[in-house]
């Protein structure tokens, strides 16, 4: 394999490698905090608000938010390691 | 002044500055039609894509309907925000690098196969067109609540409007338009819901109200008021809900995987210069879409708090002007059940249900006992009130007693959503047909200049069309959003996802998985929307699932069959893996060509 595919494969695997670990949080908080344990979640609560909804109706938007620009911020110090930027 | 004449200088302002923006930016190429040149900003491209994104249901209907869903209408928040994660993570990045002008281009090239393009263009038409039409219904209806014109005028009024700036700017004028449009609607929904806001919790940020104490009731929390009414009346806990957890899930997913598969969005990462101004404007587009969808469900319990405090229990006569006002247009109904005179609005645990029989209140000439309109389909159980979603947005001013300017602001806010997104779905309509049908597929060798002509024709055709839809609209435009989501979800989302994470996916697979996904879905939603197929009702549904989550289901058969016929058919050939190689690079992305 030449250098110049080597270079593209391991930028890939590090990237499905990040994209792994977003997209966990992101069916955690919505599908898990959200729906699955949002009964148990509701326990508590976070000011006026039951835990549980609170994730279903604002916390996992927020979180969405955060999750794509840590996602740019990641993905441009990748693009400049491998040397893929411009 | 009044409300009618404010309503028509701030709409005629906001019309005029959409007419000048179109003039100035008028396309003078292909490129400049399809993609704006390819040189728009990450911020401009996400406000724009919020615009389009949008619609008059997320204006007008959404915190109407969370309002009476309670957690259940959760589904819609997440689902239509979550979507914007898949399409930053694993589609806009490589479909900008990729570089053509529309969906049905990759699907095309990456499938290398005429037939899977075919089925995209098919699939890409379906989705637009269902959900054109109640968009230019929703510019009647707004003409028509609030400045008293018939709704087909507001239909022409809508159609001449965007036949103006989709036609002459194309995509060049329509996302500079939408830049202008996301800032009028935004502005349009916040202004009321911050005031109401302070009205009720004395918190001048809503997200934050929503969690907080009452202004009359220091020492109770709005949400444990709104539990508390609703459990009184016999509604399920606003917080609870009552749909199955299977089938909130199932919904979520479909309207998620549906929004990063709907053409209109993706097409607008066709619209930046590099590939990381494709990651970064679909953080932009969501943060300004989340601006709305955190906003929406405090509205939802300001206006429905308001609503039952007003209402319950009260004496007709003494109702306030907007409630008679919604009764003159029909989107309140009141049916006097047990004769005292008062409005009781009851939920299923306490004798109550749905006040009518059928989906709206039909009326009979002349007043009754209390000067009510006389409903003549009321419904057996005791609830006497229907009211219709749409009201807790377009009342909310009235019944939290704004100025006038803030009427008319939602007045332009409400036209600003639906023209936005009306003018994006035609833009993929008019692409899909000159570029995808014409350009591609039968007659190649036309030139650019016949290319932009046939654009612009393909426009005005989809204008005319859109139009028709709006005035007469087929009797399943409710129905039609969700399988726009679901086809969305069943045909788009796993072929292009597979064209990029699976190098080894062919073209017999592809096809074979998009018209299993799209064909599963058009039966199921057949059989349990329209009755056909021996029809059936929700005891028959395949897992427990509604019609409306079953695009998640349609999805994953799509990503089955897709991945089995691919391991039985013919190997995808060398080049075409090399341009998947290509595509997962994001360096020299070059200039989005139609070649």
């Amino acid at each position: 394999m030449k250098n110049k595919d080597k270079n593209a494969v391991a930028y890939w695997k590090e990237n499905v490698k990040y994209l792994f670990i977003l997209l966990s949080i992101w069916f955690l908080v919505s599908y898990g905090a959200g729906i699955l344990f949002k009964d148990f979640l509701n326990q508590f609560s976070l000011g006026g608000f039951k835990l549980g909804f609170w994730f279903a109706q604002q916390g996992s938007i927020y979180v969405f938010v955060i999750l794509i620009f840590v996602y740019v911020r990641i993905m441009n110090k990748l693009d400049k390691k491998y040397g893929y930027d411009e | 002044m009044d409300a009618q004449i404010l309503t028509y200088i701030i709409v005629g302002a906001t019309f005029a500055l959409y007419i000048g923006i179109a003039i100035w930016s008028r396309a003078g190429s292909t490129k400049d039609f399809y993609v704006a040149g390819g040189g728009v900003g990450p911020i401009a491209n996400g406000m724009a894509t919020a615009a389009d994104w949008m619609s008059a249901a997320s204006f007008i209907s959404m915190a109407g309907v969370i309002a009476f869903m309670g957690y259940d209408g959760s589904t819609y928040l997440m689902g239509w925000t979550g979507g914007y994660v898949l399409l930053a993570l694993m589609l806009a990045p490589y479909l900008r690098k990729f570089g053509k002008f529309t969906v049905p281009d990759f699907i095309g090239d990456r499938y290398y196969s005429k037939t899977a393009r075919g089925v995209a263009v098919f699939c890409a038409l379906i989705v637009s067109f269902t959900y054109v039409a109640g968009q230019m219904r929703g510019v009647g209806v707004v003409f028509s609540r609030f400045l008293e014109v018939e709704i087909n005028t507001g239909v022409y009024i809508g159609m001449v409007i965007v036949l103006f700036y989709a036609v002459l700017g194309g995509m060049k004028g329509i996302t500079y338009t939408q830049v202008a449009q996301y800032c009028v609607l935004i502005f349009a929904f916040m202004v009321p819901a911050i005031f109401i806001s302070i009205q009720l919790t004395g918190n001048p940020v809503p997200m934050l109200g929503m969690g907080d104490t009452l202004v009359n009731e220091p020492d109770v929390y709005l949400l444990d008021r709104i539990d508390g009414l609703s459990d009184e009346l016999g509604f399920s806990k606003y917080t609870d809900g009552s749909k199955s957890m299977i089938d909130v899930i199932a919904i979520t997913l479909a309207l998620m995987v549906g929004t990063a598969g709907l053409p209109h969005v993706i097409v607008r990462f066709f619209t930046v210069k590099r590939v990381k101004d494709a990651r970064k404007s679909a953080g932009f587009a969501l943060l300004f879409i989340a601006i709305l969808y955190i906003t929406a469900p405090a509205v939802a319990v300001f206006s429905k708090v308001n609503l039952i405090e007003t209402v319950s229990e009260k004496p007709y006569e003494e109702m306030p002007e907007w409630f008679t006002n919604w009764e003159s247009l029909g989107l309140i109904g009141w049916v006097d059940k047990n004769g005292d005179g008062k409005i009781q609005y009851l939920g299923p645990d306490n004798n109550g249900g749905v006040a009518i029989d059928g989906k709206t209140p039909e009326f009979s000439e002349g007043v009754g006992r209390s000067g009510e309109r006389i409903v003549t389909n009321p419904s057996e159980n005791q609830n006497e009130l229907y009211v219709d979603n749409d009201i807790m947005v377009m009342a909310n001013p009235e019944i939290a007693d704004l100025p006038n300017w803030v009427i008319a602001l939602v007045a332009a806010g409400c036209l600003a959503a639906a023209l936005s997104t009306a003018a994006g779905l035609l833009l993929v309509i008019s692409s899909a047909v000159s570029h995808d049908l014409i350009k591609k597929m039968i007659k190649p060798d036309i030139s650019e200049k016949g290319e932009l002509i046939a654009a612009r024709l393909s426009a005005v055709g989809a204008v005319v069309i859109a139009g028709y839809f709006g005035i007469n609209p087929p009797g399943f435009v409710a129905a039609v959003v969700a399988l726009a989501f679901g086809l969305a979800a069943a045909s788009f989302f796993p072929a292009i996802v597979l064209g990029i994470f699976y190098k080894k996916m062919n073209k017999e697979g592809a096809v074979a998985g998009m018209l299993t996904g799209v064909l599963l879905m058009l039966f199921y939603m057949a059989k349990f929307k329209f009755d056909a197929f021996g029809g059936g009702g929700e005891a028959d549904w395949w897992f427990g699932v509604s019609p409306e989550g079953f695009g998640s289901v349609a999805m994953v058969a799509n990503f089955v069959v897709a991945i089995v016929v691919c391991q039985f058919t013919k190997e995808t050939p060398q080049e075409v893996q090399d341009i998947v190689e290509n595509i997962r690079i994001p360096s020299g992305a070059g200039e989005a060509t139609g070649h």
